[in-house]
C-alpha cells in the first residue's frame, strides 16, 4: 500500500507546486482553482492510503517473495451476473434524454433509477447471483 | 516460428487456487439475456471493443465524406451547414466515442485485470454501469442527425459563445451535451474501478514495480481520468445552463467569460489526449519487447516517464489558447515542451528494447513501430506548437489538423498492433497475418500520405474548418493527396473487417502463441470466468516468461526476489 500512497502524495505535491508557481505569476482564477483541486484530489486518496499502510503489514501483492498460497481464500464476492447496471444505464439515458426532449422522461427515468437502486442494493445484501 | 505452449503447470501446489473462486465453470443466463446482464469484464470489454470499432467506422465514414468535399475547391458533396455538421460529428465521434473507450474501456478492461492476476475488475457492477452509460452516451449523441436542425455544428471543442443558445438552437446542440455527459460519468466509473483493481486485486508477489507497463499506464490514465473528466462534466452542466436556464456564466453580456468554457474545456483537453496516447504506449511496450525477444529496455525509466507526463499534463492546456492573448505564454510554453523529454524517454526505450534483439516482424510488431513513426512525426510537430510565435503563426490552420491527425492516427495504428497481438488471447483463434501485413502497409503509408499534404497546407495558410478555399492549383493538389491517403486509410479498415471473417475460428492460438511475458499469456485463450486456473510464482515482471524459461537468467531488478 505505501508505494500506491507516495505515488499518489507525490502527484499531489507536483501539482500543488504547479499550482503556487501559476497562480501567483498568472493571477488567473480558473486555472489555479482546477489545480488546486486537482491537488486535494491526489492528496486526499494518498495521505489516506499512507495512514493505512502504516496501520498494517504489507499484503501479499506488495511483498515481492510472497508465494501464490498466500492469495488463496476468499477474496470477495463478484456478482456473477446482474440486470441493475443495465436498468442504471437506461434510466440514466432517459433522465438525460428529457433534458433535450422534455421532463416527461424522467418518469420511465426516475423509475428505471429507482428500481435499480432498491434491486441494486437489495442484491448486494444477498451477495449477488453467480 | 510460433512455438505454442500448452501445458499449464504451476509450481502454485494448491490445485485449486483462490483467485479462481471454486467456480471455474460459470452458468449464467444465455444469449442476449447474458449481454445484458454480465458483469465479467472480458465481455463488457469485447462490448466495449465492438462498439466502439463500429464508432471508428461511422466517424471513418464521416471523414471520407469530408475529405470527398474538399478533394476539389468548390466541392458540391454536401452544403456548408451540413460540412459543419460534418467535421463536428467527426471530431466527437471519433475522440469520445472512439478512441476514448477504445483507449481505457476496451481492451484494457480485458487484459489489465488478467495481467495482473485478478479474477475480475474491483467492482463488476460498476463496470457493466460503465459500457451502458457509454452505449446510452454514444446514441445520445448520434440521435442528433435525427432530429430538426440537425447535429451539433460548432466543432468538437465546443466553444462558447458560438456553442450558446442564441448562435446553436436546436435539439443536437443539447444531445450533443446530454451525450458527453453520459459518457463522461462512464470513464469516470472506468477510472475508480481501474485503481481500485490494480492497487486491490493485484495477485501475490505482483508488486507494483512488477506490473506490466500496460497495466501501469492504464494506472496513471486513469488517475489522470479522475482528474481531468469531472471538470469536463461540470463545464457541460454549466453550458447547459446557460442554453437553458438563464444563467450566464459563458456570455459577456452577463458578466460571464467565454474564454472560461476554454480553460475548462483544455483543462480536461489535454490530459484527454494523454488518457488517449498513454493506454496505446503501454499496448507497443508490451509488443516490442516480446517480438524482439528481449525483456523491455528501461522498465523503471518507463514507469517514471509515464508518471512525469502525467504529471505535466495537467499544467499544459493553455497551449490551446495561445491566441486568446489572455494567457501566460512563457508558463504554457515552458511546461508544453518539457513534456517532450519524457515521452523522448519512451521513444528512446521502445528503440532500446528492440535493440540488437531477434526481431519477428509480426503483424502486430509492424503496427507497433508503425506507431512509433507516426508518433513521433505528430509529438515533434506538437514541440512547434509549444512556441508561441510558431503557433500565431499556424493556429487554426491545417497545420494543427495534421499535427493532431499525426498523433490520433499513430494510437488508431497502436489499437490495431494491440488487437493483432491480444486477439488470439480474446477470441481463442488468430488473425490472418497476411491480410493484416497489408492492412498495415495502407494504414501506415495512407496516414503519412493524409497528414504530409495537411502540414504543407497548414503552412501555406489553409484555415481549417473550411468547406471551400481558393482555387489554386497547388492547393488543389495537395487536398487531393491528402484525400487519397483518406481513401487509403478506409481501405485498411476495410481489410481488418476482412481478416476477422477470413480467420473467423480458423486457427486455435494456444495459451501463448507468442512466447509472450506476461500473465494473460498463463491463462487459456480465451481465459475461463474468473480469468485463472492456476497461477505461476511472481518473481519479476515477466512471470509467464520466467516460468517458460526457468534456466534463464533472471531480470536486474527480478533479482531482489531472492
Ligand atoms: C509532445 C506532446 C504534444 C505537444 C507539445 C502538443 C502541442 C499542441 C499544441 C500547442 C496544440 C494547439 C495548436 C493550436 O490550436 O494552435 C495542439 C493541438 C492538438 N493536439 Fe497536440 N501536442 C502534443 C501531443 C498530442 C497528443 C499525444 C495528442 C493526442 C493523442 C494531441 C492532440 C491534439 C489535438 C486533438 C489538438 C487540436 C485540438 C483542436 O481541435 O484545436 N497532441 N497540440
Ligand atoms: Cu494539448
Amino acid at each position: 500500500m505505501r508505494v500506491e500512497a507516495k505515488i499518489l502524495i507525490a502527484l499531489g505535491l507536483f501539482f500543488g507546486l504547479m499550482c503556487a508557481v501559476y497562480w501567483t505569476w498568472s493571477l488567473e482564477n480558473a486555472g489555479g482553482v482546477m489545480m488546486f483541486f486537482g491537488m486535494g484530489l491526489c492528496l486526499l486518496p494518498g495521505s489516506y492510503y499512507y495512514w493505512w499502510s502504516r496501520r498494517m503489514g504489507p499484503r501479499a501483492e506488495d511483498d515481492p517473495n510472497a508465494t501464490q498460497e498466500a492469495g488463496a481464500g476468499y477474496i470477495d464476492a463478484f456478482p456473477g451476473s446482474s440486470i441493475f447496471p443495465f436498468t442504471l444505464g437506461m434510466g440514466a439515458f432517459f433522465i438525460v434524454l428529457a433534458l433535450v426532449f422534455g421532463s416527461w422522461m424522467l418518469v420511465p427515468g426516475l423509475g428505471l433509477v429507482i428500481w435499480a437502486a432498491l434491486g441494486g442494493i437489495a442484491e448486494g445484501r444477498r451477495g449477488g447471483s453467480r | 516460428m510460433i512455438s505454442t505452449i500448452d501445458k499449464v503447470t504451476t509450481e502454485s501446489h494448491g490445485d485449486d487456487h483462490g483467485h479462481s473462486h471454486g467456480h471455474a465453470e460459470h452458468h449464467g443466463p444465455r444469449g442476449i439475456l447474458n449481454w445484458l446482464t454480465t458483469t465479467d469484464h472480458k465481455i463488457i470489454g469485447l462490448s466495449y471493443t465492438i462498439t466502439s470499432v463500429i464508432m471508428l467506422v461511422i466517424g471513418g465514414a464521416l471523414a471520407e465524406v469530408i475529405r470527398g468535399q474538399l478533394a476539389n475547391p468548390n466541392g458540391h458533396l454536401v452544403t456548408m451547414a451540413q460540412y459543419n455538421e460534418l467535421f463536428t460529428m467527426h471530431g466527437s465521434i471519433m475522440i469520445y466515442l472512439f478512441a476514448g473507450p477504445f483507449a481505457f474501456g476496451a481492451l484494457a478492461n480485458i487484459i489489465v485485470p488478467i495481467q495482473i492476476g485478478a479474477p475480475d475488475m474491483a467492482f463488476p457492477r460498476l463496470n457493466a454501469l460503465s459500457y451502458w452509460l457509454y452505449l446510452t452516451g454514444a446514441i445520445t449523441m448520434l440521435l442528433g442527425f435525427f432530429v430538426t436542425g440537425g447535429a451539433a455544428n460548432f466543432g468538437w471543442v465546443g466553444y462558447a459563445p458560438l456553442s450558446d443558445a442564441i448562435y446553436s438552437p436546436g435539439a443536437g446542440a443539447d444531445l450533443w451535451i446530454g451525450g458527453l455527459m453520459l459518457t463522461g460519468f462512464s470513464a469516470i466509473f472506468t477510472g475508480v474501478n481501474i485503481c481500485a483493481t490494480v492497487f486491490y486485486l493485484r495477485a501475490p508477489g505482483m508488486t507494483l514495480f512488477r506490473m506490466p507497463i500496460f497495466t501501469w499506464n492504464l494506472l496513471v490514465v486513469s488517475i489522470l481520468i479522475l482528474l481531468a473528466f469531472p471538470v469536463l462534466t461540470a463545464g457541460l452542466i454549466m453550458l447547459y445552463s446557460d442554453r437553458h436556464l438563464g444563467t450566464h456564466i459563458y456570455t459577456v453580456v452577463g458578466g460571464g467569460s467565454p474564454v472560461l468554457w476554454q480553460h475548462i474545456f483544455w483543462f480536461w483537453g489535454h490530459p484527454e489526449v494523454y488518457i488517449l496516447a498513454l493506454p496505446f504506449f503501454g499496448m507497443v511496450t508490451e509488443i516490442i519487447p516480446v517480438f524482439s525477444k528481449k525483456p523491455v529496455f528501461g522498465y523503471k525509466g518507463m514507469v517514471f516517464a509515464t508518471l512525469t507526463i502525467a504529471a505535466l499534463s495537467l499544467g499544459v492546456w493553455a497551449h490551446h489558447m495561445f491566441t486568446t492573448g489572455v494567457v501566460l505564454l512563457p508558463f504554457f510554453s515552458i511546461m508544453s515542451l518539457l513534456i517532450a523529454v519524457p515521452t523522448g524517454i519512451k521513444i528512446f526505450n521502445w528503440i532500446g528494447s528492440m535493440w540488437r534483439g531477434q526481431i519477428w516482424f509480426s503483424a502486430a510488431m509492424l503496427f507497433s513501430i508503425g506507431f512509433v513513426v507516426t508518433f513521433l512525426i505528430g509529438g515533434l510537430t506538437g514541440v512547434y506548437l509549444a512556441s508561441p510565435p510558431l503557433d500565431f503563426f499556424t493556429h487554426d490552420t491545417y497545420f494543427i489538423v495534421a499535427h493532431f491527425h499525426s498523433v490520433v492516427m499513430a494510437l488508431v495504428i497502436g489499437g490495431m498492433a494491440g488487437l493483432y497481438y491480444w486477439g488470439p488471447k480474446i477470441t481463442g483463434y488468430m488473425l490472418n497475418e497476411r491480410i493484416g501485413k497489408t492492412q498495415f502497409w495502407f494504414l501506415f503509408i495512407g496516414t503519412q500520405v493524409f497528414t504530409i499534404p495537411q502540414y504543407i497546407l497548414g503552412l501555406q495558410g489553409m484555415p481549417r474548418r473550411m468547406a471551400i478555399y481558393p482555387n489554386d492549383p497547388q492547393w488543389q493538389t495537395l487536398n487531393t493527396w491528402s484525400s487519397v491517403g483518406a481513401i487509403m486509410i478506409g481501405i485498411s479498415t476495410l481489410l481488418f473487417i476482412v481478416n476477422i471473417v477470413a480467420s473467423w475460428k480458423k486457427h486455435p492460438a494456444g495459451d501463448n502463441p507468442w512466447d509472450a511475458h506476461t500473465l494473460e499469456w498463463f491463462t487459456t485463450s480465451p481465459p475461463p470466468h474468473h480469468n485463472f486456473f492456476r497461477l505461476p510464482q511472481i518473481r519479476s515482471e515477466r512471470p509467464t516468461w520466467d516460468h517458460n524459461h526457468p534456466d534463464a537468467k533472471t531480470l536486474a531488478h527480478g533479482k531482489d526476489a531472492h
